[in-house]
């Protein structure tokens, strides 16, 4: 700024080139720095000031202190069914996914024909419209009479009741839930592609056999995509969203054994008009998912491999 | 001596051809073996598709058919027509479409802008800036949930595509931060040597950025319109009037009033993942090269 005001006796006052980079840096980045406030700040500090609020949306907020985070882990039985049930998601369906985009990515990477032609099979459902997705879904896991009984008929059984009773429902969810890994698959294969041939040769020249390879060279490679998956998949699971609430009318059926965090949230919000105590739940849910990916993030620096550190 | 170097000769000969061998018959069994594994993972990744192919072609008596029913004869292809009709699809899809349309085009406007102050032009706060637009990426979409309705119900814009539009022409943090990793890929001496012959920014960001940009402009097109084209929960919240309902939710609402009517719904599905599957053929490399350029910097 001080050689601003000491270019000033020059005989056409120009701008210093910091300032106009300023100046056209924040023109530039206008629409989002509203953008910014208006769609993400203002909303997230509303949200918390909600959260300690009764509020139905149309009359004003009443605030009531702790009342809706006492209320939520004292007295509502709907909400510890809801938790449950999304850590159980994400503690079932994170570590298979990963195991099993990570093995498909392996298999596609042996120099083998057709791996476009497999790429793109595995990754076309992630494309599919999640009410495509889940009426289908809905379908062929019918108890008794949809596509998946076929097999057990042939064997004279019927099959289980899949998502029609409690002890199923979840199960078959983070089974279905395999059936969207292509994107994961995609970033596996293409870290694989990544890892230097020098690295295989060497290990050859070691006389390293296949597993050892595999421990020491390709999965310490792949960590950073694995980091990347896991934070993800975190995020995503504790989102799920759309696919059991079009599955199940967003009832949560049967049982509640269904009824996610964000389902349960949505229902307070607009089916019973506790914008607080919803708002409540989502700052529940923002700080969760921040001490998450923070032990994440932590723990990176014990099982994360960064080869030559930057890039 | 000569007679023993051609025998070592031979012998050395012998057992190289017959570890050649050996390496071979690995090498198949070894991609007979992975092939003999990712068939049956193909057919199980396809079979939803196909299963919702056959289907929308059945009559209602052999939606639960025992043995399964592949390829039904004859093809009721009166679904189709069936479904266009009693679920509007038509209506549905014009909605769908301006809403993604318009989208799509105020994401790719105004995060490139953003992009461009962020990668291209060096001022005090754009690391802050940066900071938070990646920090708005770890939000769960919950948190604003409620408020922004309130925003957007005081604005008088619920029922409206208002919501779902507007928003998208101040930015996507991720388009952004896509961008931004892009732009800093172009040499920077391009900015400066076209400051000198006197460019102002915008110049710079329309006539030299941008055309040098258009892989990455295209996948955020396409990530943005199928996401825009799936969109269920958005919809949900602010749409109430059928009227205005996209594609997902009006089938949603057709099934949940309706119930079982799988032909129709399946002939629906098949409509509506059909122009994104279309979509993906036709560009298939940026939308590999997208998905590895998110996943760049984990």
């Amino acid at each position: 700024m001080a050689t601003a005001s000491q270019s000033l006796p020059l005989p056409r006052r120009r701008l210093s080139q910091g300032t106009r980079h300023t100046i056209n840096g924040l023109i530039f980045a206008s629409p989002w720095i509203f953008g910014l406030v208006v769609f993400w700040i203002y909303p997230t500090l509303a949200s918390a000031y909600y959260s300690f609020t009764k509020y139905n949306g149309v009359r004003n907020p009443d605030w009531t202190g702790f009342a809706n985070y006492v209320r939520l882990f004292t007295d509502d039985e709907e909400f510890l069914a809801a938790v449950y049930n999304t850590v159980y998601f994400a503690v079932f369906s994170i570590p298979l996914a990963i195991i099993f985009a990570f093995g498909l990515a392996l298999m596609l990477n042996a120099k083998i024909r057709a791996q476009v032609v497999y790429r793109t099979i595995y990754f076309l459902p992630t494309l599919v419209p999640e009410v495509a997705l889940a009426l289908v879904w809905v379908f062929i896991f019918t108890p008794h009479s949809g596509l998946i009984s076929a097999p057990f008929r042939a064997f004279g059984s019927r099959g289980p009741c899949w998502l029609t009773c409690a002890d199923w429902a979840m199960p078959t969810l983070v089974l279905l839930a395999l059936w969207i890994i292509g994107q994961q698959i995609i970033l596996y294969l293409a870290g694989l592609q990544d890892v230097p041939q020098d690295l295989y040769d060497a290990a050859d020249v070691d006389g390293a056999n296949f597993l050892s390879k595999f421990r020491n060279v390709t999965v310490p490679i792949l960590t950073p995509v694995v980091f990347f998956h896991l934070v993800t998949s975190v995020i995503g699971a504790l989102n799920f969203f759309a696919i059991p609430y079009i599955m199940t009318g967003g009832t949560g059926f049967p049982a509640n054994s269904t009824l996610f965090y964000s389902i349960y949230l949505y229902k307070n919000a607009f089916h019973y008009l506790e914008m607080g105590y919803a708002s409540a739940m989502a700052w529940l849910l923002f700080m969760f998912t921040l001490v998450v990916t923070l032990i994440i993030f932590r723990s990176a620096r014990l099982w994360v491999f960064y080869a030559g550190g930057e890039d | 001596m000569a007679v023993k170097t051609q025998q070592a000769a031979q012998e050395f000969a012998h057992n190289h051809a017959r570890r050649l061998m050996f390496k071979r018959i690995r090498g198949v069994i070894r991609s007979t073996l992975i092939h003999a594994s990712l068939i049956p993972a193909a057919f199980v990744f396809m079979l939803p598709f196909m299963w919702m192919l056959s289907t929308s072609l059945k009559p209602d008596v052999q939606f639960y058919a025992y043995p399964p029913i592949l390829i039904p004869s004859p093809l009721q292809w009166s679904n189709y027509p069936d479904a266009v009709t009693f679920i509007t699809f038509f209506l549905y899809m014009r909605n769908t479409l301006t809403i993604a349309i318009l989208a799509t085009i105020g994401v790719l406007l105004s995060s490139s802008l953003v992009a461009y102050s962020l990668a291209r032009i060096p001022w005090a706060g754009r690391n802050l800036l940066f900071i938070l637009t990646v920090a708005t990426l770890m939000l769960p979409f919950q948190v604003t949930m409620i408020p922004l309705f309130i925003v957007f119900k005081n604005l008088g814009w619920v029922n409206s595509w208002l919501p779902l539009i507007v928003p998208h022409w101040f930015g996507g943090a991720l388009y952004i931060f896509l961008l931004r990793q892009f732009f800093m890929t172009i040499p920077m001496e391009l900015s400066e040597a076209a400051r000198i012959d006197g460019a102002n920014e915008l110049k710079i960001y329309y006539s030299i950025i941008l055309p040098l940009s258009k892989p990455a402009l295209a996948t955020v097109a396409i990530f943005e319109f199928i996401a825009r084209w799936r969109d269920y929960i958005g919809p949900l919240i602010y749409l109430s009037d059928q009227e205005q309902y996209t594609l997902s939710l009006g089938i949603y609402e057709y099934q949940s009033q309706y119930g079982a009517e799988w032909g129709l719904l399946m002939a629906a599905s098949v409509m509506i993942t059909l122009p994104i599957i279309l979509l993906f053929f036709f560009l298939q490399k940026t939308f590999v090269q997208g998905i590895a350029l998110t996943g760049i910097k984990g």
